[in-house]
């Protein structure tokens, strides 16, 4: 009866995303060809080793690629709002107040010549007009929410006077100032003792049943992933490789890469005598990716398939359900699931 | 900072006791005698030793240098006549006090030397900008070749070349010189154009070079892309973020051209004839006027000294994190 909502639709859509960058060494293709989905009050968890083109792939939702040495092709949609074609005035009047980012390392993020008050004050200034007395009292305000003790006083300090736990709840705070509808958070407890790390993501997580946020959260940690996202996409060389709900990725991964990954890091549940696996090679340069599939060079199961697809034919990546951009057939796909549930 | 100013204070004494020593000895070191020119044509010996001890030069040299020192800060008296503290002394040529020589020429010094830093430091620094947000552009291309001509351009050849088409030949500026700038502010600014001019050509080009290089490399720092994903304005951007990270380094030259153009610029003030500090001290070492070099040199060497003591203080000012200490 009732016509389908605009709403029901995802909150943010990628679709075949790329970013290339023109080097004196020719073409980085730093992200090739990623689409996700994005529902409002969800985690979307995306994983992959160093160089994977994590930070690429969410300064490009931003739009905050250098357009003259950057080329951006695909679709970024935002709540209806077409972002890769977006004016730099659209886009600024998005960035920071509906879609905001926590930078990997926020030692370097925040400004060393403004005290932490008035950094977290400018981004709401600048999206609401507020006075400067009131900026203020909502920064202070923000710096207690993300666990700052006595955050009037502690408004008035410089980054290079908080610790690094603290600096990261700064950037927290000064991220969720105008209640963003996106949150883009790349490796937001990297830096941080396990503790810190704890208190962030839940409060990332308070957050987001708040205020229904969106979450893309970057990291190389799988047991952040576990905790905290509902769906992951695993990157390899600038590709969605796998794309699932998190229990089922991380239970029975699909991708001989997401399988290599899971077996390479320490477990806390595990048989203490299950070896440690690291992935044999290391990611390939994004200036000459590998033919077929970019992972065939490190694959323990290339063998299994029949043929040469694996060097020729770039695996395509199915867009729902639990899906990896593979050639092995099924069946064999379900064994390496198997096999990683049996220790 | 009650510390850091007591320290540098201290240092800065000792520099200058170092410098006037150092030139001192190096004076009598030369060949020249500043008795040669006052004993003139028919000179006899009797008649240059009457001189030299007149001038006070027969003593052993550490017993002048001490004479000299402690003229500085308990005057001293010359044969019957009273030099109150701060003496620096009375010039051999003209034997008038050298320290109201001094104060008497610093005027004209400090106009030309506000005045240049000011131009030169908006030309410079405002180029330098405008390259490093157009980087790769035709303005980048455009202003940094002009930098570079500007960079290789000396003081006397522009100078000269600018005051015969502009003053002489085309007459759009009055003759380059300094008048009060309380008796007549016109004439002042008048006379004073040309020499800004001269020494914002000639040094600009740095500025522009220094704010251009250490703003592209501040635009790549990660505070800066901070600052965009706030969603402030490319301005915003550049004024309020990226430009006071640019700017230690602009400081640190600025404060040298400043200190050694409130030392007196000599060849700027020699070219257009402007009775300051520098020209003062180019003609006391051609008249080997011992007292006036040493006071030229002392005045040189405290604006040096103060203006690195500024610099300090002013990176304290841009930069938290620097403590002054
Ligand atoms: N502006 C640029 N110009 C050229 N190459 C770039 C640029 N930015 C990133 N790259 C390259 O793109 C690739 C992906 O970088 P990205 O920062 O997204 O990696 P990442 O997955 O975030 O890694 P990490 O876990 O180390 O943060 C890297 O190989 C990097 O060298
Ligand atoms: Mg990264």
């Amino acid at each position: 009866m009732t016509p389908p909502s605009v709403q029901s639709g995802p909150f943010l859509s990628v679709r075949d995303l790329q970013v290339r960058f023109a080097t004196e060494d020719g073409v980085v293709r730093a992200v090739d060809g990623l689409s996700f989905d994005l529902r409002r009050g969800q985690t979307l968890g995306i994983v992959g080793e160093s160089g994977s083109g994590k930070s690429v792939t969410s300064l490009a939702v931003l739009g905050m690629h250098d357009r003259s040495r950057t080329t951006v092709t695909g679709r970024v949609t935002f709540d209806g709002t077409e972002l890769i074609d977006a004016t730099e005035k659209q886009l600024q009047s998005l960035r920071g107040n509906r879609i905001a980012m926590i930078f990997q390392d926020p030692l370097t993020a925040l400004s060393p010549y403004y005290t932490i008050g008035a950094q977290i004050a400018e981004t709401y200034r600048r999206h609401t007009g507020a006075s400067r007395s009131a900026a203020r009292a909502r920064a202070v305000d923000l710096l207690g929410r993300v666990g700052i003790a006595a955050p009037g006083r502690r408004a008035d300090d410089y980054p290079h006077e908080f610790s690094g736990g603290m600096r990261q709840r700064a950037m927290i705070a000064m991220s969720l100032v105008c209640d963003p509808d996106l949150l883009i958070a790349d490796e937001p407890t990297t830096a941080l003792d396990v503790t810190v790390q704890a208190q962030i993501l839940d409060l990332l997580g308070d957050l987001q049943r708040e205020f229904d946020t969106a979450i893309i959260l970057i990291t190389h940690d799988l047991g952040v992933v576990a905790n905290t996202a509902h769906e992951v996409l695993v990157m390899y060389a600038g590709r969605a490789v796998e794309h699932g709900a998190t229990q089922q990725v991380l239970t029975r991964p699909r991708h001989p890469y997401t399988e290599g990954l899971l077996r390479s890091v320490p477990r806390l549940h595990s048989d203490v005598d299950e070896p440690l696996v690291p992935i044999p090679g290391s990611p390939p340069s994004l200036l000459a990716v590998p033919a077929g599939c970019p992972f065939h060079p490190r694959c323990a199961h290339r063998e299994r398939v029949p043929g040469d697809d694996c060097v020729t034919r770039r695996p395509a990546l199915a867009e729902v359900g639990h899906a990896a951009a593979c050639h092995l057939p099924e069946e064999p796909r379900e064994v390496l699931a198997q096999q990683h549930l049996q220790p | 900072m009650l510390r850091f100013l007591v320290r540098r204070v201290l240092g800065a004494v000792l520099i200058l006791f170092v410098i006037s020593a150092v030139t001192f000895f190096l004076f009598f070191a030369l060949p020249s005698d500043p008795a040669r020119l006052s004993c003139g044509k028919g000179c006899t010996p009797e008649l240059l030793a009457t001189i030299h001890h007149n001038l006070g030069i027969d003593r052993p040299l550490p017993e002048q240098y001490w004479s000299f020192l402690t003229g500085i800060f308990a005057g001293r008296d010359f044969d019957g006549q009273w030099c109150s503290a701060p003496c620096l002394g009375f010039s051999f040529v003209n034997h008038q006090p050298v320290l109201d020589t001094l104060l008497n020429r610093f005027p004209a010094t400090l106009s030309v030397a506000l005045g240049a830093a000011a131009l030169m430091l908006t030309v410079g620094v405002g180029l330098g900008l405008i390259a490093a947000l157009r980087r790769g552009k035709t303005v980048d291309k455009v202003s940094m070749a002009a930098c570079l001509v500007g960079a290789s351009v000396q003081i006397y050849f522009f100078g000269i070349i600018a005051r015969y088409l502009l003053v002489d030949e085309l007459q759009w500026l009055p003759q380059p010189g300094y008048t009060s700038p309380f008796a007549a502010p016109g004439a002042w600014f008048g006379g004073m154009v040309l020499p800004w001019i001269t020494l914002t050509v000639v040094n600009a080009a740095t500025y522009a070079r220094y704010t251009r290089s250490s703003m592209v490399d501040t635009l790549g720092e990660d505070y800066v892309r901070t600052a965009r994903a706030k969603g402030l304005s490319s301005w915003g951007v550049y004024i309020r973020h990226a430009w006071r990270g640019a700017m230690t380094p602009v400081v640190t030259t600025f404060g040298i051209d400043l200190g050694l153009f409130l030392g007196g610029a000599l060849i700027t003030e020699t070219t257009f004839n402007i009775h300051g500090i520098g020209k003062l001290a180019v003609d006391s070492v051609a008249n080997s006027d011992l007292p006036m070099i040493m006071g030229t040199v002392l005045v040189a060497a405290t604006a040096m000294v103060l203006a690195s003591i500024a610099v300090d203080a002013c990176y304290a000012v841009i930069d938290p994190r620097v403590r002054l200490r």
